[in-house]
């Protein structure tokens, strides 16, 4: 489904990412961890173009993203994508939100695009808020309702850039609930974060990053167990001890 | 030994300051509205990766925002007629002034409309134009829906302030002795010998629309604030 290779980008003389390589297959999940700086953020927006880059390849569902032929509104219109800090449209009503691109980019009739964006608001339990506006929300609501947005589009995968890094630790759980359940559902998802408890609990792999490179790539059994690198070893020990 | 004051011609002169407001109505309206659209673009080109389109709107708005606007309109005055002569075909000595006018309070006002939109642009969170490409939003639809109705409500304020100031710059077109209000108050004071009455008649209204309008606009800051 995701597939990366090679893929090398720098701004200027600074490299941010090193030969990266890696798969998400149909209907896998998988986990991209490491320590601040280590391009796991930037590695996933590259994945729907968000970001360009000047070595590799990233083919999503058979279309090359980097290549300049690629219509990409039209690959991303298809490839979900959840934000740290939610990014849902403020001037907009939550109903708005969830509907405005499924008319826009999917062209789909008005009627339509409600019914299908209420069933998903409906499914992260914020069915009452639809009349409101995203700053009276909280941020975990937020948050839910931007994944209701991203599954609006009926997407082939979805990307989640540190999903719960923004959100104070109650709000957390809401949030990694709706993504337990999509990952049971057999979504395909690429999901950046330091919820451990989350990979334990759903990704089938696990990818370790530090200073633009992936470090391990390895089946979460493995990684939890017996993680190969030193760099990987000593993030576990930190994150895992408190 | 005072001045006596005789404001006795005005009453009589209303409808032909009314006439000169319209002008000056006329020019204001239509300076903001070119000015906001073609600003609008001005700002995105500005902002765009592209190099030749981001030079050619730095170099308009720093061209238009370094020169004096008596001096711009005084070359519109004088070149736009003839332009319109020659390609218009109209009869030499046909009354453009008003058109010259306009033409060239809009060109003046785009550069300055440009900047504060730019500006409104940039106040946006980039993270909100990833959102909007996320989904699968041209550059276009991005701009559209979302970028520029928030980039438009932060900018109010700046843009209510910015139409005051064209507001009293209108009776900059007395250069092209165009009856504008200020320029049909003081044709009244000249013919009647009344000029002192009329300008501070004339100034009277000017700060009347003027603070009310400002008032508006720190209504509305409070409210963007909030």
């Amino acid at each position: 489904m995701i597939s990366i290779r090679g893929v090398s980008k720098h701004y200027g003389s600074f490299q941010v990412l090193t030969d990266c390589s890696t798969e998400v297959n149909k209907g896998e999940v998988i986990v991209v961890c490491g320590p601040s700086g280590s391009g796991k953020s930037t590695l996933i927006k590259c994945v729907n173009g968000l970001e360009p880059f000047q070595q590799g390849e990233i083919v999503v569902n058979g279309i090359s993203v980097g290549d300049p032929k690629t219509n990409l509104p039209r690959l991303r219109a298809h490839v979900g994508m959840v934000f740290q800090h939610f990014e849902l449209f403020p001037h907009m009503s939550i109903a708005a939100n969830l509907t405005v691109a499924q008319e826009k980019v999917l062209g789909r009739p008005r009627d339509e695009a409600l019914e299908r964006g209420l069933k998903l608001l409906d499914r992260v339990g914020l069915k009452a808020h639809a009349h409101k506006h995203p700053g009276e929300l909280s941020g975990g609501q937020q948050q839910r309702v931007a994944i209701a947005r991203a599954l609006a589009m009926d997407p082939i995968c979805m990307l989640f850039d540190e999903p719960t890094s923004a959100l104070d630790p109650e709000m957390i759980n809401e949030v990694l609930d709706v993504m337990v359940e999509l990952a049971q559902e057999g979504m395909t998802m690429m999901v950046v974060t330091h919820e451990m408890g989350f990979a334990r609990k759903v990704a089938h792999r696990v990818v370790f990053m530090d200073q633009g490179r992936i470090v391990e790539d390895a089946a979460k059994e493995a990684f939890f167990a017996t993680p190969r690198s030193e760099r990987a070893q000593q993030f576990l020990a930190k994150i895992l001890h408190h | 030994m005072g001045y006596d004051f005789d404001w006795s011609s005005i009453p009589g002169a209303l409808p032909f300051l009314w006439e000169g407001m319209k002008i000056t109505l006329d020019i204001t309206a239509t300076a903001i509205a070119v000015g906001i659209v073609w600003g609008t673009l001005l700002a995105m080109m500005r902002l765009s990766s592209l190099t030749p389109l981001s030079w050619l709107a730095a170099g308009y708005v720093n061209l238009f925002r370094s020169i004096p606007l008596v001096m711009v309109l005084l070359w519109f005055f004088l070149i736009v007629p003839r332009l319109l002569e020659s390609v218009l075909g109209l009869a030499p000595g046909s009354d453009v002034r008003l058109a010259s006018a306009m033409v060239g309070f809009a060109l003046f006002e785009s550069a300055y409309y440009a900047e504060i939109i730019r500006a409104g642009i940039q106040s946006v969170p980039k993270g909100q134009v990833a959102a909007a490409y996320a989904l699968g939003m041209s550059y276009g639809q991005a701009m559209r829906l979302v970028v520029l109705p928030q980039a438009f409500r932060n900018m109010v304020p700046l843009l209510l302030t910015q139409a005051i100031i064209l507001f009293q710059d209108t009776s900059l077109v007395y250069v092209s002795a165009l009856a504008d209000f200020f320029g049909a108050a003081y044709k009244v004071g000249d013919r009647d010998g009344r000029i002192v009455e009329l300008l501070l008649f004339a100034g009277a209204v000017y700060f009347v629309i003027c603070y009310s309008a400002s008032l508006l606009v720190r209504y509305f800051r409070k409210r963007v604030g909030a």
